[in-house]
């Protein structure tokens, strides 16, 4: 079986996994299987949306994210914190409290995503113009719904926006600033972004549509919640500061990217599976008349992600009082055109395909594998129950074939029937046997058994 | 030459709560198959569109996937109604649908001529009474 080799800031702890199937079954893309006692993540299809991590009881799946020691390797450090870090303080005032609150625990400069997804908002509207993209256009700022599409849906990758995300846009306007107020070089200069999920690290370590990330490394919200909450709650003065808009603040909840992008038309659907049907609409071509599809791996949007402190219902009403109390400002007025000419805003690379799904390069070889799958399955119970360590019967007959089960005796009720089998015939030979010694006496069940 | 995977998938009338899960099926298999980006999409739209019309439509049928080294074989075939006209059912917005079907958003006239325009090769025959039968192709670049 093909272990990790690609980079996932999801992984396994093999020492807590204790080889249970919740992972298993919880996994939105099938990308766990449990073989020798442990689980093993299948590097191909881990979309690292942390559903995982959520539903491990044992805390075996770990999401690696950077230290607070891990910055110090920069002359200098500036936080990006994603909007749904606003969200984890119930009775904030204002976000300047918490980016106050950052430069308190160490960083040299903060530097609002809010504001890149006020950016990022009004260069996706320009790039709306253009309708030779096929509708509806599809949001790419949830890293794990664009490599969901890139596995599952890859014929819908060319409805994907070729923006770059909020953090990516964010991290070229904060460094170059900062370069030019500080008079130093790009590089003495760290870029990390306080993370909601694991998506975005993997995002920040393997990019999708860029060569290379803006951005250094992630810093899970969850790691600096506690150090960050003193401050937040004794900040008292104002600082004077510019914030982003509430339409930027609003992208930290399900709705608020669609809402700002294409409020006239547009649909925004939160959770994998719930993306994965409404992303079937689109491939049946039932969505053509939509504009823009906001698609979030987590329920209620990032605030939902696997690396967050606070409840994402309690999380996404603080989002919502903290935008009602901002004033009224739009990304078409607020950001100016100029902007989007002085900074990269577009993709350099495309949307790949990938291929994981295939059964094999070859298509005569695939469907052949495809119809000893088919042979497998027959034999198959269909209880989908996991202690083969496969998902589902179907995903067990798939392993198979790809070689990454050695036999249906794995399947532990076809190993039940065959044990039957052999005890049936165990008694039928050793009635055999008695009746050879001459011996009388017959077990009456044995009797029946042999007469059928 | 024979086909490689034949499937038959039986689709019942007006049920549509299953409705979508044959053209899933089929979409799931091609992808398996590494049937990728243009012909992917085609077989999409065409599949779901003819299995909606059985279910709509007919008084029940299947839909029948083969899929050959070179080419996507869908065959929908019925037991009824039929269609009269055919020439009128190939029209764009041309629809029978009941109110029922309506009220669920189908029912636009777009079904037939958007399974022509998807496939490369589009047939369809068609007998009052007995039923019909649409075959597409879709050539394996």
């Amino acid at each position: 079986m093909p272990e990790q080799t690609r980079y996932h800031s999801v992984r396994l702890d093999k020492e807590r996994c204790r080889g249970c199937t919740n992972c298993l079954k919880h996994c939105p893309t099938e990308a766990i299987r449990v073989r020798g006692g442990r689980a093993h993540i299948l590097d191909s299809l881990c979309i690292d949306c942390g559903e995982c991590i959520r539903i491990c009881d044992y805390h075996a799946k770990v999401a690696v994210t950077d230290t607070l020691e891990d910055i110090r390797r920069f002359r200098y450090t500036i936080a990006l914190p994603a909007p749904t870090l606003y969200g984890q303080f119930r009775t904030l005032k204002k976000p300047v409290y918490v980016l106050e609150a950052l430069k308190k625990i160490g960083f040299d400069d903060v530097f609002e995503v809010a504001r890149g997804a006020d950016v990022v908002t009004r260069a996706i509207r320009e790039r709306l113009r253009d309708t030779s993209i096929p509708r509806p256009v599809i949001s790419s700022a949830c890293p794990a719904v664009v490599r969901l599409i890139q596995v599952r849906f890859p014929e819908l990758l060319e409805h994907v926006i070729d923006i770059r995300q909020p953090m990516e846009v964010a991290a070229s306007i904060a460094r170059r600033r900062f370069c030019k107020a500080h008079d130093c070089a790009p590089e003495d200069v760290g870029c990390f972004f306080i993370t909601p999920c694991p998506a975005k690290m993997t995002a920040i370590r393997r990019p999708i549509g860029q060569a290379k990330s803006a951005l250094d490394g992630a810093i899970s919200i969850m790691d600096i919640y506690g150090l960050l909450l003193p401050h937040v709650e004794a900040m008292q003065n104002d600082p004077d500061f510019v914030p982003a808009t509430p339409y930027g603040v609003a992208w930290a909840t399900s709705d608020g990217e669609a809402n700002a992008v294409s409020p006239g038309s547009s649909l925004s659907v939160d959770g994998i599976p719930n993306v994965i049907r409404v992303l079937e609409e689109v491939e049946n071509n039932k969505l053509r008349d939509l504009e823009y599809l906001e698609g979030n791996a987590c329920i209620g949007g990032c605030v939902g992600g696997a690396l967050v402190f606070e409840n994402n219902y309690v999380a996404k009403a603080a989002i919502r009082r903290l935008v009602a109390d901002m004033p009224k400002r739009h990304p078409d007025t607020d950001v100016s055109a100029a902007m989007l000419n002085k900074y990269p805003m577009k993709n350099d690379l495309p949307f790949e395909p990938n291929a994981a799904m295939r059964l094999d390069d070859n298509l005569v070889v695939a469907m052949q594998k495809m119809n000893r799958m088919n042979q497998i399955m027959d034999h198959l119970p269909g209880y989908d129950c996991g202690s083969c360590g496969s998902p589902t019967c179907k995903s067990f007959a798939e392993d198979i074939v790809r070689g990454f089960v050695a036999s249906e005796m794995d399947c532990v009720h076809l190993m039940k029937e065959k044990i039957r089998h052999m005890a049936e015939d165990m008694v039928t030979l050793a009635q055999s046997a008695i009746d050879l010694g001459g011996k009388k006496e017959e077990h009456p069940e044995a009797a029946n058994r042999s007469q059928k | 030459m024979d086909a490689l995977i034949q499937n038959t998938y039986p689709v019942k009338a007006a049920d549509y709560t299953s409705a979508g899960r044959a053209s899933a099926d089929i979409k799931r298999r091609l992808k398996q198959l590494g049937v990728s980006g243009d012909v992917l999409r085609r077989v999409a739209v065409a599949s779901y569109e003819v299995e909606l019309n059985l279910v709509i439509h007919s008084e029940g049928g299947e839909l029948e996937l083969a899929v050959f080294p070179d080419r996507v074989q869908l065959v929908s075939s019925d037991v009824g109604p039929g269609i009269p006209d055919l020439s009128l059912a190939m029209k764009e917005g041309w629809s029978t649908a009941n109110d029922e079907a309506r009220s669920l958003g189908f029912g636009a006239g777009m079904g037939l001529p958007n399974m022509k325009r998807n496939a490369d090769d589009f047939a369809i025959e068609s007998e009052v009474g007995k039923g019909t039968v649409i075959t597409m192709g879709f050539r394996l670049a």
